[in-house]
């Protein structure tokens, strides 16, 4: 299992349809040899969770471009927690002011990269901070 | 006069180059220079006798030549031998730049297809004399929280000067979702301002004279509703729809494209945007029904040139269907507007304005047989780039702001809407929005741009550039056409490929150092300095979904049901137009979620697949 590649679900949550972000990373964490899932526009939270745990991902990835990222990451970690998946990582990007992110990072999100992030950064940090669920 | 100048060969612009004959130059039609050189020789007695084109003759032209040659074999030569040029350079589409451009660079007919400003085929501009009889229309874009705050954001802009309105809707609103939707939990007024029901467009535009002010309303899915919102209110305040001015932006194909708001797929969607053409063409005759729109597709990641393409494809696209509806393209071309990006970089962004000129009068004339010159004119609005800001260093914001707004005036924009510094945060606050709109009048009244149409005519530059664009819009249309047109091209996800590609090239080249970005991979800050943001509070939600809850318990119930059952039926029959029944149902205070939801269930909710 040790040998497995990485899994990791990118998610746009919300009804935003920004999806530059969400594509260009989705492209970069594959093109770093991650098995790479992208569920598409206009998920809920309990489609984001369903999809992650059918798929076996080791993370999502969500990226919020309208607003609604207090509302939607804690959603999404209060499901994982209820569905005892809480090993899955949630990270994410997007339009998210500074002060929001100890606060989302306090509610269990493990990272938050913002405008002008780079992709290897994005990369470094994953393969520096998540592991293959056993 | 004429011979002297030829005999200068090389300086043509000593002495007046302009009237120069053009002795074999085809001058398919000379009437435009006719009247202009009376108009100047009225003005300066200039002697110009003859009429034509104005262009260069053969003699002078292979005696540039001739110097050209020289001056690459020895003055640029010898310069490279000592410095050479630090890489080869492009623009950001990919144009190549040669390191020189001169008139060779343009065959003598070519500058024919410059014309005159206010005539065909409009490369410098939609009117003849431009800014120096109006200025652009001064349009900052706004719209936060409960409807009370979005007034209250516009009469403040009002006072600061703001010469035209335009409406941000919240992602619910423009999704088809009521506040009270499940999938509207976290979003109500957060992108823009929450609607629901026509009682919050009351609130909306309370107190502002809607006969006076020009509306723009940015919302494409749900925009028949929020269209029939609009004439709603006006009507009520007694002002009938006939004398209502603005702009909806109804462009549902760039929506599939690039921003992605949708309710149905595109085949009805559009069907519902030839329903509002068809519409307004009849009884608004100052409002335009679209707004053809390149911004979101360039916000996604397309070049310069892709914006222009497929944006003048989607252009293409409604005409069609229109004409096909058996409309007289004269009857309603003269209403269709677009709306542009304006990036970096500047030249090849003031080209963009002129080759969309051109090109769409190219196609309204030659393609659909337009004869009333307003069906052939590209009257746009434009914002600043929205991507092009960076989280990092804000305050350099202004600075981007101030270059691409001034690109879109010297391109010859119709209305503006510059960005705030603070926007890669949150929506703006009232300073920052201040910044923004005082740039546009810092433009207009001290950097000099509103006092000369088209200033950049004639750079040999801007011209290539503008050729350059033209013929590579062209090709991407040619490709279009061979796939069975934009709404097939749509559908098979070609636009959408095209631009996802150039947002990874983009970025790639960003993380590789080859594309510098001031603040963030280049002239780096160890810590941002934090600003000022705006924060919508979670007690908007709140405020919506009560105000909602009480309009559907006073309205009249069966007669909610009976306007929506009218829905439904022009839903079904291709033959009725769909605006009067859906004013019908706002009148009623039916919500925008459940006029959405008819659609849906004669059509079905649209979903794309997680492809990237």
């Amino acid at each position: 299992m040790a040998d497995r590649k990485l899994r990791i679900l990118v998610a746009k949550p919300g009804l935003d349809g920004h999806d530059r972000g969400a594509k260009i990373i989705a492209r970069a964490l594959r093109d770093a040899g991650m098995e790479v899932i992208y569920t598409g526009l206009h998920q809920t939270p309990e489609m984001i969770v369903s999809a992650a745990i059918q798929e076996d991902v080791d993370a999502i990835g969500m990226s919020i471009m309208s607003g609604a990222h207090m509302t939607l990451f804690p959603a999404v970690i209060d499901l994982l927690r209820a569905q005892k998946a809480s090993d899955i990582h949630v990270f994410g990007g997007g339009i998210i002011p500074e002060d929001d992110i100890p606060r989302l990072q306090k509610q269990g999100v493990s990272a938050i990269f913002g405008p002008g992030s780079s992709t290897q950064d994005i990369v470094k940090w994953i393969t520096g901070n998540i592991a293959t669920r056993a | 006069m004429a011979r002297s100048a030829r005999k200068a060969t090389l300086k043509p612009t000593k002495k007046s180059p302009v009237k120069k004959p053009a002795p074999k130059v085809s001058a398919k039609k000379a009437t435009a220079p006719k009247k202009a050189s009376t108009s100047t020789k009225a003005a300066t007695k200039a002697p110009a006798k003859k009429k034509g084109p104005p262009t260069y003759d053969a003699q002078m032209l292979a005696a540039q030549a001739a110097q050209v040659a020289r001056w690459r074999k020895t003055t640029l030569a010898k310069s490279l031998d000592k410095m050479p040029e630090r890489h080869a350079f492009a623009t950001d589409s990919g144009i190549p730049i040669p390191s020189l451009l001169t008139q060779l660079d343009r065959k003598a007919e070519q500058w024919t297809d410059i014309g005159l400003p206010g005539e065909w085929p409009y490369t410098r501009g939609v009117q003849p004399t431009m800014y120096r009889s109006r200025l652009w229309t001064m349009r900052q874009f706004a719209g936060f929280g409960t409807p009370a705050d979005t007034n209250k954001r516009f009469k403040y802009l009002i006072a600061q000067g703001m010469t035209g309105l335009s409406t941000a809707f919240d992602m619910p609103a423009l999704m088809g979702y009521d506040a009270d939707h499940a999938m509207s939990r976290g979003e109500v007024g957060k992108e823009g301002v929450a609607i629901s029901t026509l009682k919050d467009f009351e609130i909306l535009f309370d107190g502002i004279p809607l006969d006076k002010v020009t509306t723009s309303m940015t919302i494409n899915a749900s925009a028949i509703v929020a269209l029939a919102m609009y004439i709603a209110v006006a009507e009520k305040n007694g002002i009938p729809m006939s004398a209502l001015g603005g702009t909806i932006q109804n462009d549902m194909l760039k929506e599939f494209i690039a921003q992605k708001e949708w309710i149905v797929g595109p085949r009805p969607a559009v069907r519902i945007v030839v329903d509002m053409i068809d519409f307004c063409s009849k009884h608004m005759p100052k409002w335009h029904a679209v707004s053809i729109s390149g911004y979101h597709i360039r916000e996604a990641g397309a070049t310069a040139v892709q914006e222009l393409a497929f944006t003048i494809a989607d252009g293409i696209g409604y005409v069609e269907e229109c004409v096909k509806r058996g409309m007289n393209v004269d009857d309603f071309a003269p209403r269709l507007s677009f709306f542009w990006d304006v990036h970096n970089d500047f030249f090849e962004e003031v080209a963009k304005f002129r080759a969309a000129r051109r090109m769409w009068a190219k196609i309204m004339r030659d393609r659909f047989g337009a004869k009333d010159p307003r069906s052939m004119t590209l009257r746009t609005h434009a914002q600043t780039a929205g991507v092009s800001l960076t989280a990092q260093q804000p305050y350099n914001n202004v600075v981007r702001v101030a270059l691409q707004g001034f690109a879109a005036v010297l391109g010859g924009t119709q209305s503006l809407h510059t960005n705030s510094l603070d926007e890669t945060y949150a929506l703006p606050t009232e300073d920052s929005v201040t910044i923004a709109l005082r740039t546009q009048q810092v433009i207009a009244h001290e950097s000099g741009a509103d006092r000369v149409v088209d200033p950049l005519a004639g750079s040999y530059y801007v011209e290539y550039l503008t050729d350059e664009m033209e013929k590579r819009g062209f090709e991407y249309l040619r490709r279009i056409d061979e796939m069975g047109g934009i709404i097939r091209a749509v559908e098979e996800g070609y636009p959408q490929k095209e631009i996802g590609e150039s947002a990874y090239r983009h970025q790639r080249e960003v993380e590789e150092g080859d594309r510098l970005i001031v603040g963030v991979n280049a002239f780096k800050n160890e810590k941002n300095e934090p600003i000022e943001l705006l924060k919508i509070e979670e007690q908007v939600a709140q405020e919506q979904i009560d105000r909602l809850t009480q309009v559907k318990r006073e309205r009249d119930g069966a007669a909610v049901k009976a306007a929506l059952d009218k829905v439904e039926a022009a839903c079904r029959d291709e033959k009725l137009n769909l605006m009067p029944p859906v004013i019908e149902a706002v009148k009623a205070y039916a919500t925008l979620g459940e006029v959405s939801d008819v659609f849906r269930k004669v059509w079905g909710q649209y979903r794309e697949g997680g492809i990237f």
